[in-house]
């Protein structure tokens, strides 16, 4: 398996990264916080540690911790635009329930 | 559901915890809000995808209103109720604002500030520009999707304390929380990144729609300094749209015309020039109520002539805030262009020559004051890492307190960064003095009757004690946004009291200026006359003691003779004072401390033999 962009998300990526001047790519992860017990994090990457995953798609490089890999495995990032908000959505297959935010979720 | 933005590695937020900032740009004509998304600052739209907000608001009945478009489409209708660049009013009287007669506005003279009758009751600049802000933040938090915490505002270089506290209270009042008031140029600055590294003199030339601003600034270790402002608030694109009006009328040789033809012409004309940035040549077609068609053809050489005189109009100030500044054109290291009307290639060349560099133009000019903002809004949330610059401003003239004699004691100098807070101990003049007054001044000068008095007050309750012997602390304290804060507390009770110091009228940009080359002009005069005032403080102090001393002992320790010199000694020093020579007061001080000298040694040993005697000497080891 592994972690995948759509190419809107991808091509915001790129111009973010390229805006900011620097990163070798973006960091997915999770961390156990927010109402459903895990939440997802979304970061520039600086560096890659020695136990990361990392995935090319459509041109970016994305960046995973072992730990966090396991939830979100099959993952597609996206972006989307819903009214006047936009930004990053995680189409993740993993997921048990969700909480009505769409930050948290259970596995 | 929430859409997420990339954070910086490590500074994600928890969920529902995103420090969700925006920057605003309040403008005269038009107004933004922008954010930082993904590390990236963006203008955030309204739903029909327009970035600007004009600044208009239309009050329909009590309790109702409309902001922006739908209020600017009625203005000519309903001019009364439907107020426009009510920033030109915020923080000022009514004796303040020159054009009141010209403006449709009922207005209401009110303390401190002007206030305008509308359909829906009384209404103060401040509460009008809190329906601008409270938009922009629906706008905001619709596109953010979770409330603010917080928002950086920006404000013309000029705007003095009164105008700054207006536009805090507004943003109180439309329930945003102020992260700091930021200059306009300063935020322009940001926007480019000109903090990033780079050190020297920038200039930021904002030509917006009815309003000109030239601003120089310093960047030195991540402090913008403003060094010079100067400008035009009746200069801007819409006097150009007004040349070429003529300009057509003139070709087209009408004859005056009625409102409506007016009026189409003015829109025809404004089209012209937008097209003329992109295309060498324009044309002008249009049908006119007597039934006549126009046709004619604007080329970018015509217009960049007709419109010359309005191109100068600009360099002038710009030269003048240079001149004041002490710079030449060769100590600026770049130009940044904000406001509409700097899109106009024959503005961008004027610029380029008269600062013999390009300016800075690829942002959108109507957009980098917000941008800058935002960035700022971002930092000042939390969202970046702790290496990362905060912006820093300075306040412009030095504060202080008056001592003795009228002279200024500065304790805040001009330029510190702010927020800062510094104090200084100062203590009693007389015997017994139970209550010590303060006065708070701004300025640069040694006198304070040549420095702007901001505030007085009394600290009351010192316990009596001998002259020099109480301690008391005087702190100021300047807040993020140039409010200053002044607290008096003495130390053996802990008495306190203090003043926030919010003047209903500042001080406007020529005013600091004038202020400043005062006091370089006056430097040598100042210093003679600080020298003069304290010297009389001293001798006044000296005079005061001596004649204690001799009221107390001069009767016991004193022959007929040795008083009789002390007192011409006295009489003397008396002498001189009012001729207000500092050599001289100073000779006759000097004098009369020579003669006291063995009258102050008496005094000693008469002091030390009432202490000594009945005492063993055992006693005293004790003690």
């Amino acid at each position: 398996m592994a972690i995948t962009l759509t190419e809107s998300a991808a091509q915001h990526v790129k111009n973010y990264i390229g805006k900011r001047g620097k990163g070798v790519g973006l960091r997915l992860g999770v961390r156990t916080s927010g109402c459903s017990g895990l939440a997802y994090t979304l970061e520039f990457a600086d560096e890659m540690n020695a136990e990361d995953s990392h995935f090319e798609s459509h041109g970016v490089t994305v960046v995973i911790d072992p730990k966090s890999l396991v939830y979100l495995d099959g993952t597609e990032l996206d972006y989307v635009r819903e009214g006047l908000n936009e930004g990053f959505k995680f189409h993740n297959p993993n997921v048990a329930e969700q909480c009505g935010c769409g930050e948290s979720f259970k596995v | 559901m929430a859409l997420l933005q990339i954070a910086e590695p490590g500074m994600g937020a928890n969920p529902h915890q995103h420090r969700l900032a925006v920057g605003i740009d309040l403008g005269t004509t038009n107004s933004l809000v922008a954010t930082v998304r993904s590390g990236l600052s963006v203008v955030l739209n309204d739903e029909a995808g327009r970035a600007l907000l004009p600044s208009v608001v239309r009050y329909v009945a009590e309790g109702a209103h409309e902001v922006g478009y739908p209020a600017q489409a009625l203005q000519s209708k309903d001019p009364h109720n439907t107020v426009v660049s009510v920033k030109r009013f915020m923080g000022r009287g009514l004796k303040d604002i020159a054009n009141a007669g010209e403006t449709p506005y009922r207005f209401v003279d009110a303390l401190g500030m002007v206030q305008l009758r509308t359909v829906a009751g009384v209404k103060s600049p401040v509460e009008i520009s809190a329906e601008i802000l409270r938009e922009l933040r629906g706008r905001a938090e619709q596109a953010l999707d979770g409330d603010l915490v917080g928002a950086v505002i920006t404000v013309p270089a000029y705007f003095d304390d009164a105008q700054r506290q207006a536009t805090k209270d507004a943003a109180r009042l439309a329930g945003l929380n102020i992260l700091r008031l930021l200059n306009e140029p300063t935020a322009a600055a940001v926007a480019y990144g000109l903090d990033n590294g780079s050190e020297g003199v920038f200039a930021v030339y904002d030509l917006g729609g009815g309003t000109f601003d030239i601003s120089i600034l310093r960047l030195q270790r991540g402090v913008f300094e403003v060094l010079a402002t100067n400008g035009d608030s009746a200069l801007g694109g819409d006097d150009f749209d007004q040349r070429i009006f003529c300009w057509i009328l003139e070709q087209a040789k009408l004859p005056p015309l009625g409102p409506h033809d007016s009026r189409l012409l003015l829109t025809k004309a404004r089209e012209a020039k937008e097209a003329l940035t992109e295309h060498p040549q324009a044309n002008i077609t249009a049908m006119l109520t007597s039934g006549a068609a126009l046709d004619l053809t604007l080329d970018g050489k015509i217009f960049a002539e007709i419109t010359q005189g309005l191109v100068n109009k600009t360099l002038q100030p710009t030269r003048k805030a240079l001149r004041d500044a002490g710079l030449s054109v060769e100590d600026v290291k770049g130009v940044v262009m904000v406001g509409g009307a700097t899109r106009m290639p024959h503005i961008q060349r004027a610029v380029a020559e008269f600062f013999h560099t390009e300016p800075l133009n690829n942002l959108d000019p109507d957009k980098v004051v917000a941008l800058g903002a935002a960035i700022q809004a971002n930092v000042l949330a939390g969202n970046r890492g702790g290496d990362d610059w905060l912006l820093l401003d300075v306040i412009p003239l030095s504060l202080g307190i008056e001592t003795m004699g009228g002279l200024v004691e500065k304790i805040v100098p001009r330029n510190s960064t702010i927020p800062v807070g510094r104090a200084q101990e100062f203590t009693t003049f007389k015997d017994g003095q139970t209550a010590m007054g303060f006065h708070v001044v701004q300025g640069e000068r040694e006198l304070v009757s040549d420095c702007r008095s901001l505030a007085r007050f009394e600290l009351r309750g010192i316990p009596p004690m001998v002259a020099g012997a109480a301690r008391i602390r005087v702190t100021f304290q300047v807040d993020a946004d140039g409010l200053l804060n002044v607290m008096a507390r003495e130390k053996s009770t802990g008495t306190e009291t203090s003043v926030v110091v919010k003047p209903s009228y500042g001080l406007s940009d020529d005013e600091v200026t004038a202020m400043l080359q005062d006091s370089q002009n006056h430097a040598h005069d100042d210093m003679t006359a600080r020298a003069l005032r304290e010297n009389l403080v001293e001798a006044e102090r000296l005079l005061e003691a001596t004649l204690s001393a001799l009221a107390e002992d001069g009767e016991q320790l004193l022959t007929p003779e040795e008083r009789a010199a002390i007192d011409a000694h006295i009489e003397a020093l008396r002498g001189v004072l009012p001729r207000n020579d500092a050599q001289e007061i100073r000779q006759a001080m000097d004098a009369l401390n020579r003669e006291t000298e063995f009258f102050a040694a008496r005094r000693m040993d008469a002091n030390v033999r009432n202490v000594l005697t009945g005492h063993r000497l055992t006693e005293l080891e004790e003690n």
